[in-house]
Parts: C-alpha cells; structure tokens; sequence
C-alpha cells in the first residue's frame, strides 16, 4: 500500500502552497533529489556517512525491567538516541545536505524547535563546510540553550524569532521568508515530514532507514516483525521513518502519541491530529490546530520538538484513514515517563520521546504477554535537562521517608 | 471576469497614467479606522484597493506589514468582518474603485471557498490575491470564483522561467501582479536591472493588465515602472504611513506616487 495518491498527495492531504518565488525552488528540487535517488552512488554515499559518521545501524534493545513492570508484551527500544548529536534528526540532515552539494548549494538554512534538528543541520554543514543558518523561535532559544551553544559551536548562526508565539511555527515561517530572497544559491533543510511538496517525502525517506533497520533487526531479535510500534509525532519526522516500512503490513499495529500538553480540554497542547481541522500551514494542507476564523492558534508542549499546531500531511492521511492509531500524553506524564524510564532502563529520553513512553504501559497491556511492542527512541533527554529541573529535584526511590 | 477591474484600467490608461493598486490592511487599528485609510487612498489617487485580510502567519510578508496583520487580529478583524462591515462602506465611499481581497489561503478555506466567492460578490469584492496560492493548486478554487464572477489574480515572480510566467499571463483574470523582488513585502531602496525586461515579457503575453508590486514606495520607483507595466501596487509604505501618521499621510503618499505613473 502506498500513501502517495498524486504528486505530492497523501489522500487530500499535501501540495504545495507557497508562494510563487519558491515555486521554481521545489520543482528544481523535486527534479534534483529523483535523479539523486536514481544515481547509485548517492544513496552509497548517504549509506557511508550514517555508517561511518552517524554510527548507524542504532541498535535494538531490550527493555527488560519496563517489561516486567508493565506485565505486558515484551518492549524494545529502537534507540536513535544513539546515534551522532543524539536524535534521528541526523538521518535527515546528512541527507538533504549531501542533496544541496549535489544540487551545488552555496549555503544552507533551517528552523528548529528543541534544537535537535538544528544541531543535526550544523555539524552536516560543519562535516561539508557549508555556511549554516539556523532560526529559533526566542522562547525555544532559552528554554533549549544547550543546543544554542552546541549550534554556535559547530559554526552556525543562529536566529532568534520574536514574531508570534515565539516558537517553531514562527522559526519556520521566519526560514520560509528568508529562503524566498536568498532561494537561487540556499537550500532550506526542514527538519520534519512537513512542508511543501517534495519535502513530507524527502525527509519521510531519509528518515525511513529507522524502519528499515529495524524490520532486520526485530526478525534476528525476535523472529518476526514487531506487533506494534509507538513513535512521538510533532511534525512527523521520527514516526515517518520508523513506521513508513510498515505500512503495508498490516499486522502491525501503528501508533502515534502527540503532545496533550495540560490537557486536551485546556486548549493548550500540540494535539493536531486529534483535534485539528484540515487547513493549510507551511506549504501543505493538513491537519492544523485554528479557530474559526483559519487563524492558527499557538500550541503548547513541554516539549519544543512537540510544540507545533501542524503535522506532516502524510501523517494526516495515515491517521484519517485508520492506518495510524493517534494518542496523546500530557506534559505531566511525559515528565513521569522520563523518570521511569532513566531509573527501569538507565536512559534518559528526550521529552518528546518521553511522550511516546508515556503510552508505553497501556499500549504493552493491550497488546498483552507474548507480543512485542518496539518504542522509537527517537532522542536522548540531556537536552531537557533544564527544563526538567525547573520543576524540581528528581523524586528520591527507595528511600523510605 | 468582473469588468470592473478592467475599466479602472482603461480610465487611468485614457487619463494617460498608470494605475495605482494601492495596499491598506483592514482592522489596523480597528475596522472602522481602516475604512477612513481606503477612502483616503482613493482620495489620493488609487485605482484599484487591496484589501488587505489579516492571518495569523504570514509567510509572504516583511516587517510592516507582520506588525498590521497583528494588530488588526488584535482589533478582532476577521474575514467575514470585513465583508460585512469594511467593504460595503468603502464601496458606498468609492463606488468608482474595484477592491480586491489580498489574504493567505487557509483564511479562504476556513470560511468556505464557495460560500466566500458567494457572499464576497454581493458586497462588491472584483478580485482576490492568494499570495500562497501557485497555479498547480489553484484550479479548483479558481472555477468557484470564475463561477461566481470573482477574479483569481496569479501571481508571477522573479524565479518564474519564461515559459512559466508566460503560461501564467495569457491565462490570467483581472490582472498579471508581477512580484518585483525575491522576498516578502517591504520597501527596498533598490529595484533588480532585470525587472523591466521581465515586465515586458509579461506584458507580451498577458490578455489582461499587468502591474509591478512588492518594494515599491517612492515616485521615481512608479516613473521607472509605468514604462514598463500598466500599474504599479503599493503596500508596505501606506500601511507604514497610516500606521505612524494617519490616513492623510497615506493619501499624500498616493497623491505622490500618482505623478510619478503619469506618463
Ligand atoms: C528527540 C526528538 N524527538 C521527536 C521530535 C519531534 O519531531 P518529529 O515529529 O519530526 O520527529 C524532535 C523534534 O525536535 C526531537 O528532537
């Protein structure tokens, strides 16, 4: 089953609704990246830096003691977390930046939420010695400043947005209008499966090399393909790739779990699958959280890389049609999942990944004994380490008070 | 087709000037004031009226006129606001000038593309600029409005291959906007050395009007262009205008800028 109906449609979802300066831009790149695909010698080369550069394949592992605890299907963990700066980002990056040099690309810009993909951005440019430039809504550059210095560290500049929300919709829609007046030498790196048409398909297929493995790897681990697989969704890079190798298959369970924020009913979340309305943000027609009115109403997660009122709209389509289960976690469970999961399997996630880990317990209920429920850890928590402690001291265990 | 556009072109063009497509954004600072600021560009001298429609995230957009769109969103603008309680006044204002609606796509959407072009024609709207809204998306959209005698304006750009814009101007309605710069709206000091020839071309090829827009704020930029386009649109420096100095200041910026398309 393939979700690509017409170019660049998922269902009703996708297009390209820019404006006509960039129109040229993403024809030359839908153009550039299938001669790319075409060529042999480029998937090589993106296949030499992930192995080389990247340390992939990221390996599986078991996530004994949450199993147990959770008294369900047996968990494991898909552990992107590993690999070089420490999300799934990379697999993105180095992708699309190996597709600028290709394309003969004099610089490069991005926007970033949490910073991870903006991290991810700066060391494949700083790999290539591409000048980079990466825009960051103002209330993500304090509350992510570990990743505002490791981006200025790896010779990026970065942007901070005041307009709107201060978050990633206004970085992107910043990166957007700076891409407008430099598009003939700059290629704009998006670091989710949103976007205007090619890039919900370009970053979807970059980042599918984590499905991809694990279908390999859940076979020589457990001698079949995972009965379910649970990936955080912000804008839908890291469920894109871990869960796009298995739509076809349809024993496998699929599942997405957005940011619930305070509360679905608080209005504040980052729920735009469950509660969004389809709309157009950021070039695609999609599933956007707005009022009445089509004004797009600001989001809100713990998370940075969650905090989003739009969603890929492959992702959209995968959801609307039942292929995709959609779930939500609260910033108070993710918090909480964050800390089981540091004390049960002595890692600590990403926010955004907590959210997934959230649903981890129900989800391996359900599923029950004897099944296997692979996690996309699709980032490692040091990032968050700030903000997690703003909100107090690490509860103590096994200590009787 | 409306018509309407097409006649405030031939009155410009028989008075032998360019027209002017003069930019204001409804609801900045409050609907009823941004009505004073149209009727004070027509006082100045416009030809036609975008009325501007505010959105949340304004991709195509500068500075001048992000801080608009706030403010009027601020003021509780919104579509069905300004077709109810800013259009038909300018209309009963200015009769003579046909407005057109500039707004992002989703605000469209939202509200309905068949019920907008339905209710947009009662209260007098000839045209609509969808600045996010290129020629592959825009077939579906563009029958509702042919249907309803509303014009789809396209938009052509400084990126746009020959073949492509000329694709773009022979089937245009209302009139051929053709974006002066590579980047959003804003005034810019300098003009590219190749937007004349690329006007031409347009021009060559269209079967409707064409205008040069986008970094436009001075007279000598308008004598520049009035050789080269049968108009030319000004936003940012009129919202900029009524913004800091009121509607008066914006009428003298027309009134200005109109000498300049006198040819
Ligand atoms: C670790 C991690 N996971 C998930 C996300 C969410 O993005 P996406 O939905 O594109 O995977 C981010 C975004 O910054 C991230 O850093």
């Amino acid at each position: 089953m393939s979700t690509q109906t017409a170019t660049g449609r998922f269902g009703r979802f996708g297009g390209r609704y820019v404006p006509e300066t960039l129109v040229p831009a993403l024809l030359e790149l839908e153009e550039a990246y299938a001669a790319a695909r075409a060529d042999p010698t480029f998937d090589a080369e993106v296949a030499r830096v992930l192995r080389e550069f990247v340390g992939r394949p990221t390996t599986l592992t078991p996530a004994r003691r949450l199993t147990e605890a959770w008294g369900g299907a047996e968990v494991w963990l898909k552990r992107e977390d590993l690999a070089h700066t420490g999300a799934h980002k990379i697999n993105n990056t180095v992708g699309q930046v190996l597709l600028a040099r290709r394309m003969g690309k004099k610089r490069i810009i991005a926007e970033t939420g949490a910073g991870q993909h903006g991290v991810a951005t700066a060391t494949a440019c700083a790999l290539f010695g591409l000048p980079c430039e990466v825009f960051m809504g103002a209330l993500d550059v304090e509350r992510q400043a570990l990743n505002v210095f490791r981006m200025r560290a790896l010779g990026a500049v970065v942007r901070p947005v005041e307009s709107g929300s201060r978050t990633l919709k206004d970085a992107m829609n910043e990166a957007m209008r700076t891409w407008v007046s430099q598009v003939s030498d700059t290629h704009y790196v998006i670091g989710s499966a949103a976007g205007p048409h090619p890039y919900p398909t370009v970053v979807r297929d970059f980042q599918s090399i984590i499905g991809t493995e694990l279908r390999t790897q859940a076979q020589a681990a457990f001698g079949k393909l995972p009965d379910a697989i649970v990936a955080c969704v912000g804008g839908g890079s890291n469920a894109m790739g871990v869960l796009h190798p298995f739509i076809a298959d349809a024993g496998v369970r699929l599942i997405g779990v957005e940011a619930g924020g305070h509360g679905l009913d608080s209005g504040q979340h980052g729920a735009s699958l469950t509660l969004g309305t389809e709309g157009v943000l950021h070039g695609s027609r999609s599933l956007v959280l707005q009022d009445a009115d089509g004004q797009i109403q600001e989001a809100h997660s713990i998370s940075a890389g969650l905090d989003y009122p739009g969603v890929g709209p492959e992702l959209a389509h995968l959801a609307k049609t039942g292929r995709m289960e959609v779930r939500t976690a609260t910033d108070d469970e993710a918090l909480a999942a964050f800390y089981e999961v540091a004390r049960m399997e002595g890692i600590l996630p990403a926010l955004e990944t907590s959210h997934a880990f959230a649903r981890g317990r129900e989800l391996a209920r359900e599923l029950g004994k004897g099944k296997y429920l692979v996690i996309n850890c699709s980032g490692r928590g040091d990032k968050d380490v700030a903000t997690i402690s703003a909100r107090g001291v690490p509860p103590a265990v096994g200590v009787k008070a | 087709m409306s018509g309407e556009i097409a006649k405030a072109f031939a009155r410009a063009e028989a008075r032998g000037e360019g027209a002017l497509v003069a930019y204001a954004m409804a609801g900045d600072p409050d609907l009823p004031r941004s009505v004073d600021v149209f009727t004070a560009l027509v006082e100045g001298g416009a030809d036609i009226v975008e009325v501007g429609v505010a959105f949340s995230d304004p991709i195509a957009d500068g500075p001048v006129i992000q801080g608009a769109a706030e403010r009027a969103l601020k003021a509780g603008s919104t579509l069905r606001r300004v077709l109810d309680e800013v259009v038909p006044e300018v209309r009963r204002r200015c009769p003579e000038t046909p407005l057109v609606i500039m707004t992002y796509v989703n605000v469209i959407m939202a509200f309905g593309e068949e019920r907008f072009a339905k209710l947009a024609k009662e209260r007098g709207v000839a045209g609509a600029i969808l600045p996010d809204l290129p020629p592959e998306e825009s077939a579906s959209l563009r029958a509702t409005f042919d249907a309803a005698g509303v014009d789809l304006v396209p938009l052509c750009a400084p990126t746009t291959p020959p073949a492509r814009a000329e694709a773009i101007a022979k089937d245009a309605r209302g009139f051929v906007y053709c974006v002066s710069v590579a980047g959003v709206t804003g005034m810019r000091a300098q003009l590219p050395p190749d937007l004349s020839q690329r006007l031409d071309l347009v021009r060559r090829a269209a079967s409707v009007p064409i205008v040069a827009g986008f970094g436009i704020s001075t007279e000598e930029q308008a004598r520049t262009l009035s050789a080269h386009a049968d108009g030319v649109v000004v936003g940012s420096a009129l919202v900029r205008a009524a913004h800091a100095e009121g509607p008066d200041a914006a009428r003298a910026l027309c009134a200005n800028i109109k000498r300049g398309l006198k040819r």
